[in-house]
C-alpha cells in the first residue's frame, strides 16, 4: 500500500476547501486485509448543511464518518476539518457494562462542564426531560439516543455527526428524532454528516445524499439520487417497500413515545366519527 | 508475639484498598479475563525475580506489565478474538511459570504460596512493596479517574473529545499490573482475580456512582481480609483462601438482601 503524505488543503486556494467548509475529506483510501473499505472517498459539509450517507450494510459508512472526524487516518488521501471545529457526536454503537453505576447528569458531563440548567435545556430541547437524574441502564434505546444527542448538543457543535442516530427506535420516533437533528442544527447553524439506512426518512431534511458503497456511487439532492440508476441498484428501488414521501406532521412524540397535538391545527378538513349502523 | 497476624492485616488491608478501585475499573472495562491472565503470569515474574535476584514481587511488575504490552500488540493484527488470545497467554504463561519455578529453584513448599498466597508470611518488605506500590496505583488513578471513565463508557467518542486514550489505558494498564503484583504475596496469582472483583461486584448493588462503588468495593474488601484472617485463626483454615470466601458470602449476602433498587441493571 502506498502511503502518500497527509494533505496539505487550505481555505481559499482554488481547487481547494470552499470558505464554508467545516470538513472535508478528497481521494481517501482505507483498506482492510487487501479489500478497500473506501476507495477514493471525497466528502465536503459546509456550515449549515446537512449531508446524509446511505449505502449498504459493510459499505463504509462507518469508516468514511471515522475518517472525517479524524478518529482513523486514510492510508491514503487528505482529510481537512476547520481548525478547532466543534463536533457533537452520536456514535452508532453504545454499549456500557451493567456494573457500571452512572446517572444521565454525571454521562453528560463526563467530558463537557454543563450547569443542571444546562443539562436541562439540552435535554428538554431533545424531547428527554426529567431523565437527568436516572440511570444509564433504566433507559429504554430510544431514551439512550435522544440523551446521546442532547451530550453532543451541549458541547457546542457547529458539526453534528450521528452515525444511524436512529437504531433501535421505532418508524414515528424516528421521524421525530430527524425533525429534531434538522431542528437543533438549524437553530446553531450547525452541518449535519449522518449516517443512515432509510433515504426515504431524511428526505425532508436532507440537502444533499452521498450514496456510498465502497466508492461514492452517486451525489446529490434526495430526489435525485433516489431515481439514481445506481442508487436503484443498490437498494432495488423503493427502500423497504416504504414509499418515497416527504412527510409533515400533525403530532409530535414524547420521548415515552405518546402522542402530543401541535399546537396548529389543520383545519381544512374535518373527521367525523361515528358508528357504522 | 502475633507480629505475624499485624503483618498479615497491614497487607491484606493495604491490598484491599486498591484492589476495589482497580477492581471496580476492570469489571466496567469488561476485563475480567484480561485481569486473569495478568495474574496468572505473575507466577512467570516470580521465577523471573528469583533467576534476577530481584525480588519477586518486582520480577512480577515486570512480567506483568511486559504481558499486558504483549496482548496490546497481538490485539492489533489478529483475527483471534480477544479472549481466545487471553485464554492461551493465561494458560501458557501459568504452565511456563510452573516448569521453570522447578528449574529455578527447589520450591515446591513455597509453591502452593506463590499459587494460593502466603498471608501469614508476609514480610516487612512485603508491606514496603505493597503500600508503596498501592500509594503509586491510587496516584494514577486520582491522575486518569476522569479521562479513564469517559473512555470506560465509549472509547472512541472520549477520543473525539481529545482524550488520550493511548496513553490513559497504558497508565491504567501499570495500574493494573502493579496491583496484580504486589496482591502475589496476600491472595497468591489464582486467587489474585477474585480480590479484584468479588468486593467491587457486592459494592455494586449499594452505590449509585462511580466513586462510590470504588470506595465500598475498598471497604467491602478491607472487611473481607479481616473476617478472613479472623476465620482462619479461629478455624485454623488456610488464610489467604479464607479471605476470598469471606469475599464471596459477603456477595451472595448482598445478592440475597438487596432489595430491587432504581439503579438495579434491568435483567436481561
Amino acid at each position: 500500500m502506498k502511503h502518500e503524505p497527509a494533505g496539505d488543503m487550505r481555505p481559499g486556494q482554488s481547487d481547494s476547501v470552499p470558505s464554508d467548509a467545516l470538513v472535508m475529506v478528497r481521494g481517501a483510501v482505507v483498506a482492510r486485509s487487501g479489500e478497500r473499505q473506501l476507495d477514493r472517498v471525497d466528502l465536503l459539509v459546509r456550515r449549515g448543511e446537512t449531508v446524509t450517507i446511505v449505502g449498504p450494510n459493510g459499505a463504509g459508512k462507518t469508516t468514511l464518518l471515522r475518517v472525517a472526524l479524524g478518529l482513523l487516518v486514510p492510508d491514503s488521501g487528505d482529510v481537512w476539518r476547520r481548525p478547532g471545529l466543534g463536533v457533537g457526536y452520536v456514535p452508532q454503537h453504545f454499549s456500557f457494562d451493567a456494573t457500571l453505576p452512572m446517572t444521565v447528569a454525571r454521562l453528560l458531563t463526563l467530558s463537557t462542564k454543563a450547569t443542571a440548567a444546562e443539562r436541562a435545556a439540552s435535554l428538554a430541547e431533545v424531547g428527554a426531560s426529567g431523565l437527568d437524574d436516572r440511570a444509564l441502564q433504566e433507559l429504554s434505546g430510544g431514551e439512550l439516543r435522544r440523551v446521546l444527542f442532547a451530550r453532543a448538543l451541549l458541547r457546542q457543535p457547529e458539526l453534528l455527526v450521528l452515525d444511524e442516530p436512529t437504531q433501535g427506535v421505532d418508524m414515528a420516533g424516528q421521524v421525530d428524532l430527524y425533525d429534531l437533528v434538522a431542528r437543533a442544527a438549524a437553530s446553531r447553524r450547525a452541518g449535519v454528516l449522518m449516517v443512515s439506512h432509510e433515504l426515504h426518512l431524511v428526505m425532508a431534511t436532507t440537502g444533499r445524499v452521498v450514496c456510498l458503497n465502497h466508492h461514492v456511487c452517486c451525489e446529490g439532492a434526495p430526489q435525485s439520487v433516489s431515481q439514481h440508476p445506481e442508487y436503484l441498484a443498490l437498494f432495488g428501488g423503493v427502500p423497504h417497500g416504504v414509499a418515497v414521501y416527504t412527510h409533515h406532521h400533525d403530532h409530535a412524540h414524547a420521548a415515552s413515545g405518546a402522542v402530543m397535538p401541535l399546537s396548529h391545527t389543520d383545519s381544512d378538513h374535518d373527521h367525523h366519527h361515528h358508528p357504522h349502523r | 508475639m502475633l507480629d505475624f497476624l499485624w503483618r498479615a492485616l497491614a497487607g491484606g488491608i493495604g491490598v484491599a484498598l486498591i484492589a476495589g478501585p482497580v477492581g471496580s475499573l476492570i469489571l466496567w472495562r469488561r476485563m475480567v479475563v484480561f485481569g486473569s491472565a495478568l495474574s496468572h503470569s505473575a507466577l512467570l515474574g516470580v521465577v523471573l525475580g528469583l533467576v534476577l535476584g530481584i525480588g519477586v514481587t518486582a520480577g512480577a511488575i515486570v512480567v506483568c506489565f511486559a504481558v499486558a504490552l504483549m496482548f496490546i500488540a497481538l490485539r492489533r493484527d489478529t483475527r483471534v478474538s480477544d479472549d481466545a488470545v487471553l485464554g492461551i497467554v493465561t494458560h501458557a504463561a501459568l504452565a511456563l511459570g510452573l516448569v521453570l519455578l522447578v528449574y529455578v529453584s527447589d520450591v515446591s513448599t513455597e509453591l502452593l504460596g506463590f499459587l494460593f498466597g502466603d498471608i501469614l508470611a508476609v514480610a516487612p518488605v512485603d508491606l514496603v512493596w505493597i503500600w508503596g506500590g498501592g500509594a503509586v496505583v491510587l496516584a494514577v488513578l486520582a491522575t486518569i479517574w476522569r479521562p479513564l471513565l469517559a473512555m470506560t463508557v465509549h472509547e472512541e467518542l472520549a477520543a473525539m473529545e481529545g482524550v488520550p486514550v493511548a496513553a490513559i489505558r497504558l497508565a491504567f494498564l501499570f495500574a493494573v499490573a502493579l496491583v496484580t503484583a504486589v496482591s502475589l504475596k496476600i491472595v497468591g496469582a489464582l486467587l489474585i482475580i477474585s480480590l479484584l472483583i468479588i468486593p467491587a461486584a457486592t459494592a455494586r448493588r449499594i452505590t449509585r456512582t462511580p466513586e462510590g462503588m470504588a470506595a465500598v468495593a475498598a471497604l467491602v474488601g478491607v472487611v473481607s481480609v479481616i473476617g478472613g484472617l479472623g476465620a482462619s485463626m479461629l478455624w485454623d483454615t488456610p488464610a489467604s483462601p479464607a479471605i476470598v470466601l469471606v469475599a464471596a458470602l459477603l456477595f451472595a449476602a448482598s445478592v440475597a438482601l438487596a432489595t430491587p433498587r432504581r439503579d438495579a441493571p434491568i435483567p436481561r
